[in-house]
């Protein structure tokens, strides 16, 4: 490990402030990266995380400037590569706390291949993906998670893609947490912001996040304030999956199939499902992150919890055992192996 | 032909003393043709001569037994003086089968030796290699000196009483085969007892076969009249040391471990599986109690970007790849550039753009590493010359990345890689230490305020307090590092980023030069066609010729000096494997005239290619 020379600070009761940096934040006024910001200053201020053994690594995209912002060790890198960059940072120092910051076109297009090794690997990092379902910092063209049909600069006559659910392919990368939550929710952001922070192993956050100049609105058929309460579902560890206004819907399993139910009439919280994140198999968590139907709610929060060894903390462990085991390198020995010849 | 008894009386044979000699064998990866060529290195490098070898493979993992596409060669030139290539043209080709004779034969020089095993030139083994008629009976071989060995059935008999199955026994006949050429060239039979008993050390009854068929081979050579003569090659005057013999990539791995502890600074090497350069990924593996991090990424970008995160983090990123995986590391290579952070980047060089020919060398990435990449990105150079030099260069690139905060490409090719020759082992006690700093000055702290002399920038890391700071790709502003797109300020800072790399060869020593320091024909090259050239010049300057040439390890920057000697010579002749990539960036740099000599055929210039060119020109 690198040697450091600087002594440790200790921050006494450090607060949102002493994680703001300098710099003037820069996003367009409206936007809801200032939401996750915030709420990654105070996470980090209510942890105490001390801001010497932080790093924040991004790619390119209107949230890769996120590092800019944050009075830390940052390191704004190039377009999806965030999650190479982090994994060489956390394998060289598995002291520092790594979070990767990224967007829907960094992470799932230019970077997917990225994405996709370091949730199998498990590095621990803290990946949080900001989803605005568009291209911002290009100006507005169709993104991996931008909805068929969509008019953009690219797609005047609208999008023939298909999109990519990131919690489903995070769950299908076997990340080992995996959660979702909203700009707009405040609590619940900085909940999850904090779960992820205490998660050893790959955490995978999706942020429904707002971009009110090329895509304003994309996510208000869940989000807005007055259709949140009937079409978010916040899944809770060993609850019932229950949502609606009045907490009067559930989600039940019908063969192989999720159905809204209401309680009441012959149906009790009994006959719903009971969200548990910790199950090793994956499939409910997958299942949750699939069907988007007008009848269902979208499920917020975390959908899956498990604990692996890190890919980080196996590389240390082996070169530790192997050491152990060889012995301590010694270079004039490894130089002078194999069979050697003098001449006087 | 008559079978030896071993009763016979010796027959009466003249020794010839030989100056050098270039033998090759050749077969199918199941004679065991790499073993046989590594055992008589040994042998021979025991024997006290210099020497030269190149492994040459089939692309093929697993080509049919006995077909053109599955022959497989080793080379090995040895001397009693110093030598600097594994050898033209061999004199002798050891072939043990018709394939491999077809492959190699038109190799061969003029009058060579054949050495075949006749019992494998039956005519299923014919047909396999497209042969008509016997070579060995259709008179086509008759320029040649023909030894035919019927070692399949000389090797059974000689293990008749061992224990093994047949199968097993008929594996020992390249033990056989080696045996006939240790005699021919007085060669120890010990060092390849010794391995023998130490490889099979788990079953003796296969170490006595193997032993038993290397001496009845010895024997046999010595007790038949098959050959009218052997042959002495003198030991080398080689300097005093202790000596093992090494390939380019042995070298170069300990060459990066040693740096690694000269630093006392951990090496993270992130490389993807490609054709040359896997072998350094293998190598390092295996060594990870000297506190190596090898990560093999999903591809090349991740490769290169995980060594970039290592290094901001604090240990020495290194990537290894061949020109292919360096075209997609580009962009990545720009970060590091921008960044400013210590990377080494090591390219075997591979034949052809796009899949080429991987197996086959070539020095054709050089502009790729000095100007390839968007924009003005500067990067330091270097080049090894010989399959030993690679554990000096290695050592250098990282003496440079992390004095200079800065990419440094180390450029080596598929014929150094896995060539070998003999290494004195350096006194790692007399080796310089390579400091690390990543000390700076609290509070006023600024992440682009540069050393002066170096224009390197601090490398602080994260963890220290108080020096949180933010970088990227985007264009730096001076000093402080912060974001800016001052259109003064980039134009600063491209200069001050090229001019840093220009001072790197403030650390370089003067240029040697081989031969007079002026006159009328310099030949200069970079990378591994030293051998052939070096080669070359000193043929020719023994005939009384005034040649001079110069090797370059410091490819970019060029050396200080460099255009000062090239002024002092009437004609500079650059020789390299490609259609003249040194030649352009000398004519660039000096606006001196340079002929080009180019070669791209996937192996090696000769020697007599050199100098052939070199005599026309004086």
């Amino acid at each position: 490990m690198a040697t450091i020379t600087a002594p440790p600070a200790t921050m006494t009761k450090p607060t949102r402030k002493d994680y703001e940096s300098d710099q003037e934040v820069r996003w367009c006024p409206g936007c809801g990266d200032y939401s996750i910001l915030a709420q990654m200053q105070r996470v980090c201020a209510d942890l105490g995380l001390p801001r010497e053994n932080l790093v924040f690594v991004s790619g390119i995209g209107c949230s890769s400037r996120f590092p800019y912002y944050m009075n830390s060790f940052g390191f704004h890198t190039i377009h999806g590569r965030a999650p190479a960059i982090a994994t060489g940072i956390k394998c060289s120092r598995p002291d520092l706390q790594v979070w990767v910051i990224t967007g829907d076109g960094d992470g799932l297009s230019i970077g997917g291949n990225h994405m996709l090794h370091t949730l199998r690997r498990n590095v621990d990092l803290k990946i949080i993906l900001f989803n605005n379902r568009i291209y911002g910092l290009t100006k507005g063209q169709t993104s991996p998670t931008s909805e068929m049909g969509k008019i953009s600069k690219s797609t005047p006559i609208g999008s023939i893609e298909h999109p990519i659910q990131p919690v489903s392919f995070a769950v299908a990368a076997e990340a080992t947490f995996v959660a979702r939550t909203v700009d707009s929710e405040p609590k619940h952001l900085q909940e999850t912001l904090k779960r992820a922070a205490e998660h050893k192993g790959t955490a995978f956050v999706e942020v429904f996040q707002n971009c009110n100049i090329f895509n304003d609105g994309a996510w208000d058929y869940l989000v807005a304030k007055d259709v949140r309460d009937d079409k978010l579902l916040e899944l809770k560890h060993g609850k019932p999956m229950i949502f609606g206004k009045s907490l009067d819907k559930g989600l039940r399993l019908n063969g192989y199939r999720l159905e809204v139910v209401t309680l009441g009439d012959g149906v009790s919280e009994k006959d719903l499902l009971v969200h548990d994140e910790t199950i090793e198999e994956s499939s409910l968590a997958y299942m949750l992150s699939r069907e988007e139907r007008p009848d269902l709610p979208m499920p917020i929060g975390v959908f899956r919890n498990v604990t692996h060894p890190t890919y980080d903390g196996l590389l240390k462990s082996q070169i530790d055992d192997y050491t152990a085991k060889r012995g301590k390198g010694d270079l004039k020995k490894l130089i002078h192996s194999g069979q050697l010849w003098t001449v006087d | 032909m008559a079978t030896p008894s071993t009763d016979s009386p010796r027959p009466k044979r003249t020794k010839e003393t030989l100056e050098r000699v270039t033998i090759r064998f050749a077969g199918d990866s199941g004679d065991g043709i790499q073993l046989s060529g590594n055992q008589f290195t040994m042998a021979t490098a025991m024997a006290g001569n210099d020497l030269g070898t190149l492994p040459d493979f089939p692309a093929e993992i697993r080509a049919p037994a006995g077909t053109l596409p599955g022959v497989s060669n080793f080379q090995i030139s040895f001397s009693e003086k110093t030598i600097h290539t594994p050898g033209d043209a061999p004199d002798v080709l050891v072939a043990m089968n018709p394939a491999a004779l077809k492959v190699n034969l038109k190799d061969l020089i003029p009058n060579g030796t054949i050495i075949v095993n006749s019992d494998n030139f039956a005519a299923a083994n014919l047909k396999k290699a497209n042969y008509a008629v016997s070579p060995l009976e259709d008179g086509s071989l008759s320029a040649y000196r023909v030894v035919q060995i019927p070692i399949n059935e000389l090797n059974l008999k000689a293990l008749e009483s061992s224990p093994l199955p047949k199968k097993e026994r008929d594996k020992c006949r390249n033990f056989y085969a080696l045996g006939v050429i240790y005699w021919l060239y007085d060669r120890p039979l010990e060092p390849t007892l010794d391995w023998i008993a130490g490889k099979f050390a788990k079953n003796a009854d296969v170490v006595a076969a193997n032993q038993t068929a290397l001496r009845a081979g010895y024997n046999y050579a010595d007790t038949t009249e098959i050959f009218t003569q052997s042959y002495v090659v003198r030991r080398a005057q080689l300097p005093p040391g202790t000596y093992r013999n090494i390939t380019g990539t042995e070298a170069l791995v300990l060459g990066l471990v040693t740096g690694s502890q000269l630093a006392g600074t951990p090496i993270f090497y992130g490389s993807y599986p490609i054709t040359p350069a896997s072998d350094i990924l293998h190598e390092l593996a295996r060594h990870k109690n000297f506190g190596v991090m090898t990560f093999q990424a999903e591809d090349e970008i991740a490769a290169v970007c995980a060594a970039i995160g290592a290094s901001y983090a604090g240990a020495i990123g290194i990537t290894g790849t061949s020109g292919p995986g360096v075209a997609l590391k580009g962009e990545a290579i720009g970060l590091a550039v921008m960044a400013e952070l210590p990377l080494v980047i090591i390219n075997v060089q591979r034949a052809g753009p796009s899949t080429g020919m991987p197996t086959k060398a070539e020095q054709a990435d050089l502009l790729q590493a000095v100007v390839g990449r968007n924009s003005e990105c500067p990067a330091c150079v270097l080049a090894a010359s010989t399959p030993a030099d690679c554990f000096e260069v290695a050592i250098e690139a990282i003496r440079i990345a992390t004095k200079y905060m800065t990419p440094v490409f180390l450029l080596s090719d598929g014929f150094l890689t896995n060539s070998s020759e003999p290494w004195a082992l350096p006194d790692i006690t007399k080796l310089q230490k390579i400091t690390i700093d990543h000390s700076a000055v609290p509070g006023e702290f600024k992440p682009y305020q540069r050393d002066p002399e170096t224009l390197a920038r601090p490398w602080v890391i994260p963890g220290m307090a108080g020096f949180e700071h933010r970088i990227g790709g985007l264009e730096k502003e001076d000093i402080t590092g912060n974001v800016s797109y001052d259109p003064f300020n980039h134009e600063k800072m491209t200069r001050t980023r090229a001019e840093k790399i220009r001072r790197i060869a403030q650390d370089f020593p003067p240029t040697k030069i081989l031969g007079d320091p002026s006159g009328h024909l310099l030949v200069i090259g970079w990378g591994s066609t030293y051998g052939a050239i070096t080669s070359a010049v000193e043929n020719v300057q023994a005939k009384g010729k005034k040649v001079s040439a110069v090797h370059l390890r410091h490819v970019w920057p060029f050396p200080a000096d460099l255009g000062e000697i090239l002024k002092r010579f009437d004609t500079v002749l650059v020789p390299e494997m490609n259609l003249g990539q040194l030649r352009m960036l000398l004519r660039g740099e000096y606006g001196l005239p340079v002929i080009g000599m180019s070669k791209v055929q996937g192996r090696p210039f000769t020697i007599g290619e050199i100098q052939r060119k070199i005599e026309d020109l004086i």
